[in-house]
């Protein structure tokens, strides 16, 4: 082995790639069925799983919960809701099989020890409809202890990233990657992989600058791994067009869902008024979907934004409004007034502090009591999460009972189109809505059915010992390139050997931003900026040849942009093959501004066959399963 | 330079192999320099300012400074965790306070049992979860065909 790295085998039966909330759903439903049936189960995580992944920080809400036991909604209920909000492109088994399992798991989480808000009846506090308030600080650190309690410490990898799937004869046999911290190529052989490497934050360029730049709304270090493993296995992806652009508290990124749920807050445009009501008008162009409630989140970030193009920004969230209009019952009564504000006042800054921590800072800094003024609103750049309000990811099977006899359904739950790996969260695509809840569910589900694909396929299948060299060689590539070319410039950061993958990160933020719709051209592409970028794309790729790295640290830095460029491509690939404009508010085709029901409404999926080197981009029916239809 | 190590506070974990800052940042960013024994952020662009390092380091040799970019001087947000709440001391521009304290867990670090103690089902074949439907509190839904 070059570089003097040494190899690890570590030979399994079911791999959860990943350590999110998907992977500790996994842990813990496969951790059962492993135990019953002799499967033996390994996780491996880039991080560690106290912290690791999009709830690192902590959440203040459960953001889905049916509540099907108090009778509140029906699974129905559910699938309509997201279905609607996705502009009627969604897969109604899988939303339907995370929502009848859903609750389950927030019951979990309540026995393991997360403090959910309880109302005086002893019910939960809901945020909304959908939504149950937390006291999320340790919600991470909580829900993986019950993961290492199922697995066990020695089952579970931290700080090993993996970098590509294992593949014999077209079926996934485990996955390839590297320790962060030593040198060592870790190479996992198992009869079912199961990836959940969260979403993908950096392809576009961020607001901020500069030391800014982590600034993200989700994490940085979500960054593509799951579209990259699964793309590359050669898994057919769907909705790979259909990214999430939030609207958040400016610069910080505060999340803005208690203030619109909880604390029925407006938004208003500079001049004060309300654009959901002036721009109203406006939602009679999206056909059925202006129609519906809620109104789905990408044509509420369209009216706002099309005032700030007016000139009438900036946005603004009514804090102050909204506490007086709750304080309000309590006046004339000095006591109870008082004691509503301070409670008021303690659940707004919970919310920042449990979730955003920059905000809380930024209001500090500001001199910001969101009592007493206003704060801006705005949207950021795009992100590639499903199982927030995005829907990009693999293609996964529904389950027998609900998808038998449809085109949705080939054999296991969850499972990719490639055989034996399996899906879930951010990495499963047309199941929008999930969240951290939603996720941890699937996660199970994806790994019960990953647990009885073993059952029925047990005997481990190896790799090519070539493809394992190949592979392993690619790996430590940059740290080679580097070595070999350091010297011919005095600074080393500069030199045209090579490219170091912080400029190339920019270089394919800067590209994606301008031509393919990103917050500096305000969400809009034509079929002329498309082209541009994909002549660029081509370049960009050449390059990510020569990516190099000084040491281990700069390596993880070289695969997560190797990860984000698929990501990339296969959105490029996505928005311009979609002759319309579906989420106005995510992005606009303004060569094709309109929706176009009669023929996109419809999946837009896609593929790379890795022995061809080819890409196929195809149509998806959208299918009506249980009398949800617009 | 989002999360920062003050330099006299900082004991490097007394040289352990991993320091509790390296353990827990989610991006892989703290770094213990073991010549000075100190920790450093490797890429403050690349921090999420999740605080994750701060509220690990025994030291309390962590703190943040907003990101240079758009955050004022002069502002602090800081934690103190303990097994089950958190303390956080707001410290505005203009010299004003706010303390707050939330819960973090209702149970004994360590204690979560997978199962949640729900009676398990054993059933491969069955579209319930090992802990359903007990932890539904109901029967599972699906369609009837
Ligand atoms: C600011 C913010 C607010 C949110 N608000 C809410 C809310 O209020 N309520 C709610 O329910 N949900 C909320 N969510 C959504 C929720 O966090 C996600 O839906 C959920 O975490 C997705 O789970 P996942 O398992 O797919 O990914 P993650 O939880 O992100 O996990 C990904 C895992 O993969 C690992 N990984 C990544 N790449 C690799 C690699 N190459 N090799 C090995 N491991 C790798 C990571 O370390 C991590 O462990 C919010 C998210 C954010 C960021
Ligand atoms: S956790 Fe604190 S004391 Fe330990 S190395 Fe990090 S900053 Fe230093
Ligand atoms: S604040 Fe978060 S991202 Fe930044 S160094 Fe600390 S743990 Fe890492």
């Amino acid at each position: 082995m070059p570089m003097n790295f040494e190899t690890v085998e570590v030979t399994t039966d079911l791999l959860i790639i990943g350590g999110g909330m998907g992977s500790c759903g996994a842990a813990v439903e496969a951790a059962y069925w492993g135990k019953k049936h002799g499967i033996k189960v390994t996780l491996v995580d880039k991080a560690s799983m106290p912290r690791s992944g999009a709830v690192g920080m902590g959440l203040s809400a459960i953001n889905l919960y049916v509540g099907l036991a108090e009778g509140k909604n029906t699974v129905e209920d559910y699938v309509r809701y997201v279905k609607g909000d996705l502009m009627g492109i969604a897969r109604d088994d899988l939303v339907a099989n995370i929502a009848r399992h859903v609750d389950s798991s927030v019951h979990l989480f309540e026995k393991w020890g997360l403090p959910l808000w309880k109302d005086e009846n002893g019910g939960y506090v809901h945020e909304g409809k959908w939504q149950l308030m937390i006291s999320g600080e340790s919600y991470k650190v909580i829900v993986a202890e019950a993961a290492k309690n199922a697995l066990g410490e020695e089952n579970i990898y931290e700080r090993v990233f993996i970098t590509e799937p294992l593949m014999k004869d077209g079926k996934c046999v485990g996955a390839v990657g590297f320790s962060v911290r030593e040198n060592k190529i870790y190479v996992f052989k198992a009869k079912a992989t199961l990836c959940a490497m969260g979403g993908t934050v950096g392809v576009f360029k961020p607001k901020s600058t500069g030391e800014g730049a982590g600034r993200s709304w989700y994490p940085p270090f979500s960054t593509g791994s799951s579209a990259y493993f699964t793309m590359k296995a050669g898994a057919e992806m769907t909705c790979q067009e259909v990214r999430f652009v939030p609207i958040r508290f400016k610069d910080a990124y505060g999340p803005v869902g208690a203030w619109f749920l909880l604390f029925k807050s407006r938004a208003t445009n500079a001049l004060g008024e309300n654009y959901m009501e002036t721009r109203a008008s406006e939602l009679e162009n999206w056909g059925v979907f202006g129609k519906i409630k809620p109104i789905p989140a990408n044509l509420r970030n369209h009216l706002g934004l099309l005032d700030i193009q007016e000139g009438k920004g900036p946005l603004f969230m009514r804090t102050e409004e909204a506490i007086a209009n709750l304080a309000k019952a309590y006046e004339g009564d000095e006591k109870a007034f008082k004691k509503k504000m301070k409670t008021l006042e303690n659940e707004a800054w919970e919310d920042f502090l449990d979730m955003t921590i920059a905000q809380a800072l930024l209001w500090a800094a500001t001199n910001v009591e969101p009592e007493v003024r206003s704060s801006e609103i705005a949207a950021t750049e795009p992100y590639f999460i499903s199982s927030h309000s995005g829907a990009s990811g693999a293609w996964v099977s529904g389950p027998e009972d609900l998808s038998a006899g449809t085109d949705y359904f080939w054999g296991y739950a969850n499972m990719t189109t490639v055989p034996a790996l399996f899906a879930a969260g951010d990495a499963t695509g047309a199941c929008a809505h999930k969240f951290s809840s939603g996720t941890h569910a699937e996660g199970r589900i994806a790994a019960k059915a990953a647990c009885k694909y073993i059952l029925d396929n047990n005997t481990l299948i190896e790799a090519d010992a070539q493809v394992v060299e190949d592979i392993k060689a690619a790996i430590v590539k940059p740290l080679e390139i580097y070595e070999q070319h350091k010297d011919f410039s005095t600074d080393p950061s500069v030199n045209p050997n090579y490219i170091l993958p912080k400029q190339f990160m920019y270089r394919l933020q800067k590209m994606m931003d301008e031509y393919v719709g990103g917050a500096n051209v305000f969400f809009n592409m034509n079929e002329a900026s498309l082209t541009r970028a994909a002549e660029l794309m081509e370049f960009l790729k050449e390059d990510s040849e020569k990516l190099a790295a000084a040491d281990l640290y700069e390596l993880l830095r070289v695969w997560e942009n190797k990860h984000r460029l698929w990501q990339a491509e296969s959105h490029l690939k996505a928005v311009t093959f979609r002759e319309e404009t579906r989420w106005p508010g995510y992005y606009i085709r303004t060569d094709k501004p309109t929706i176009d029901e009669e023929n996109w409404r419809c999946f837009v999926n896609m593929k790379w066959d890795p022995n061809a080197n080819e890409w196929s981009v195809f149509k998806k029916p959208v299918l009506d399963m249980f009398g949800v239809s617009f | 330079m989002p999360s920062f190590v003050i330099a006299e506070k900082c004991d490097g974990c007394k040289g352990q192999d991993k320091t509790a800052c390296m353990y827990a940042c989610p991006n892989d960013l703290m770094l213990l320099d073991k010549e000075k024994m100190k920790a450093v952020n490797l890429d403050p662009s690349q921090c999420w300012e999740c605080l994750c390092c701060v509220k690990a380091c025994p030291q309390q040799a962590m703190d943040l400074r907003g990101y240079a970019d758009f955050v004022p001087l002069g502002a602090s947000c800081v934690p103190l965790r303990s097994s089950d709440s958190i303390m956080w001391t707001v410290k505005f521009r203009n010299g004003m306070t706010k303390r707050f304290k939330f819960p973090i867990r209702t149970t004994e670090e360590g204690s979560a049992v997978p199962d949640g103690g729900y009676e398990v089902t054993t059933d491969i074949d069955s579209i319930e979860l090992y802990t359903e439907p007990a932890s539904m509190h109901m029967p599972i839904w699906t369609v009837k065909k």
